[in-house]
């Protein structure tokens, strides 16, 4: 078979796409199989030693388990209370709607460093400012525990990623015909009804493919974790960083990259499949 | 405003006896064909025509007959399992219908049922869907731009201009006797002769009578369709295409018809 030219077109994309991300995960890839020592530093062979560790040791599975759990968590967080934000702004007339888009998506506009400090300066020990007014308030004894607590992870990821939930219900709402709700009305349904049976199986596609988002990026999430849980509640990311930079332990901090990616895009790849196969015949 | 979409600004909407504006939209009990046809994408055909059933609390059983009755009424007894996207939009716009007809109103409401149809389907859901409201005997109030549609479906017609109603009768009483210019000029095409309307298809070709110069002939397959300079002005002429000989563009003829 020829080439077509339109196919030689992508080639430097292509290449590039192959040299910043191919190349240095297979690099990655390669480097969990090495051996290192705290004072030989990294051997270049080829051993499981890494694997195995990481495989027995149920510190791993624990950590593990704790960062898809809070992405779980978040995810259902962020469809509970985005699906009916979008589908609020969707029913808001201009100039409201383009206002308060503007409320949801300014959030993006901010570093996710700057939003994350924000909640560890309300909520952060007895210097938070919320614990200070409860405790001078007398409503609590102690500050409430959200440094250092997956609760807090969650509340933190789950404000930090919700428009990605939201411009991805929204847009689905937008192909929905205003019609099919008079529709539904006129044939005698209530508007408890017509939510649950017309607008959102109709918003489904859009819940889910925000959820594949909002998922992907919590469960990879830094710096949220990185400042809400610190040293002391690690997830993958935050420790995958530690074993680099100082540990020190490139091949193991490798081994838990690969797997945090691989668990990662099977779960999203298989999402999608499913979402996929569940709509193909009524929306394609 | 009839489906209460809409709020009427004054006066009264009546359906045997009770007034509408009372009633809230969802207890109307009307059936409504939507311009768009408005189909649940998400849903099967069969469960479009279940939704209005499933509100009205019927019995499963009797559902299922029902759904299955109004689908062959449709034509749709085949499709019961495809999804609205599966469909053409003949099909859709049948499915629209059964989903109407099914919870069985006292009055079906039409809105533009046709205008998204490309030409040829259009005329032949014009004829079904006659079919179908008479098999059906529901009263059905239709709402259409198309004045041809309008008096192929309607044993009445309103005229309506800018929210006022101009003429209600028969269609063939308002086409023949027009109340209003504005009547006369939206059915079918019209001559104005010295204040007077007369129909295209009425006027013939004579030896004597108005005297004028063919400026335009086009074929159009049944008739030919003349435009005919003359003192009154430039006169339509609509002719049935009989296989005779014809006056060419530039012709000298004389125009008759019997007064309206």
């Amino acid at each position: 078979m020829k080439l077509q030219p339109a196919y030689l077109l992508t080639l430097p994309a292509l290449s590039f796409f192959a040299l910043v991300v191919i190349v240095p995960l297979g690099m990655t890839l390669a480097l969990s199989f090495h051996d290192w020592g705290p004072y030989k530093g990294i051997v270049p062979v080829f051993i499981l030693k890494n694997w195995r560790e990481v495989f027995g040791d149920s510190y791993y599975g624990e950590m593990f388990a704790r960062t898809f759990r809070i992405a779980a968590l978040v995810t259902l967080l962020a469809a509970l209370f985005g699906a009916p934000e979008a589908y609020i702004l969707n029913r808001m007339r201009s100039p409201w709607r383009g206002f308060f888009l503007l409320v949801i998506l300014g959030p993006l506009l901010i570093s996710v460093v700057a939003r994350t400090l924000g909640w560890a300066l309300l909520f952060g020990g007895n210097a938070g400012l919320v614990n200070k007014a409860l405790i001078s308030a007398g409503l609590i004894s102690a500050p409430l525990p959200f440094m250092f607590t997956e609760t807090g992870m969650v509340v933190a990821l789950v404000h930090v990623l919700m428009p990605y939930m939201v411009l991805s219900v929204w847009a689905a709402l937008q192909r929905l015909d205003p019609q099919i709700e008079n529709a539904a009305v006129a044939l005698g349904a209530g508007p408890i009804t017509v939510l649950r049976r017309i607008v959102l199986p109709q918003a489904m596609p859009g819940i889910l493919s925000g959820g594949i988002i909002v998922f992907a990026l919590a469960a990879s999430a830094f710096a949220t974790p990185a400042i809400i849980g610190g040293r002391r509640l690690k997830v993958a990311s935050t420790l995958a960083y530690d074993e680099f930079l100082n540990t020190l332990n490139w091949p193991l901090g490798a081994v838990i990259a690969v797997l945090l990616l691989a668990a990662l895009v099977t779960i999203v790849v298989v999402a999608n499949k499913l979402v996929e196969r569940r709509y193909a015949q009524a929306f394609q | 405003m009839i489906a209460g979409f809409v709020e009427p600004s004054g006066g009264a909407i009546r359906l045997e006896g009770r007034d509408l504006r009372a009633v809230k939209p969802a207890k109307r009990g009307l059936g409504i064909v939507f311009q768009s046809y408005a189909l649940f994408p998400h849903m099967t055909v069969a469960d479009n025509v279940s939704f209005g059933l499933e509100m009205q609390g019927t019995a499963k059983a009797e559902r299922a007959a029902r759904i299955a009755e109004t689908l062959d009424l449709v034509g749709l007894g085949a499709f019961a399992a495809r999804y609205p996207r599966q469909l053409s939009g003949g099909q859709q716009q049948r499915v629209a219908l059964a989903r109407a007809l099914v919870i069985r109103p006292a009055i079906l409401l039409l809105d533009e049922p046709l205008s998204n149809l490309d030409a040829k389907l259009r005329e032949e859901m014009q004829i079904e869907l006659r079919q179908i409201q008479r098999t059906v005997g529901t009263t059905t109030i239709l709402v259409t731009h198309d004045q041809a549609e309008a008096m192929a479906l309607s044993d009445r017609i309103v005229v309506m201009n800018q929210g006022r109603a101009e003429q209600i009768g028969p269609p063939h009483e308002a086409y023949e006797r027009p109340a209003t210019a504005f009547v006369a000029n939206f059915l079918g095409k019209t001559n104005l002769v010295k204040g007077a309307s007369v129909r295209p298809e009425r006027i013939s070709f004579a030896a004597t009578g108005l005297a004028g110069t063919v400026r335009t002939r086009i074929f159009q397959g049944t008739h030919w369709l003349y435009q005919v300079e003359t003192a009154d002005g430039l006169i339509t002429v609509i002719r049935q295409n009989s296989g005779a000989a014809v006056p060419s563009e530039g012709a000298a003829v004389h125009l008759a018809w019997d007064a309206p």
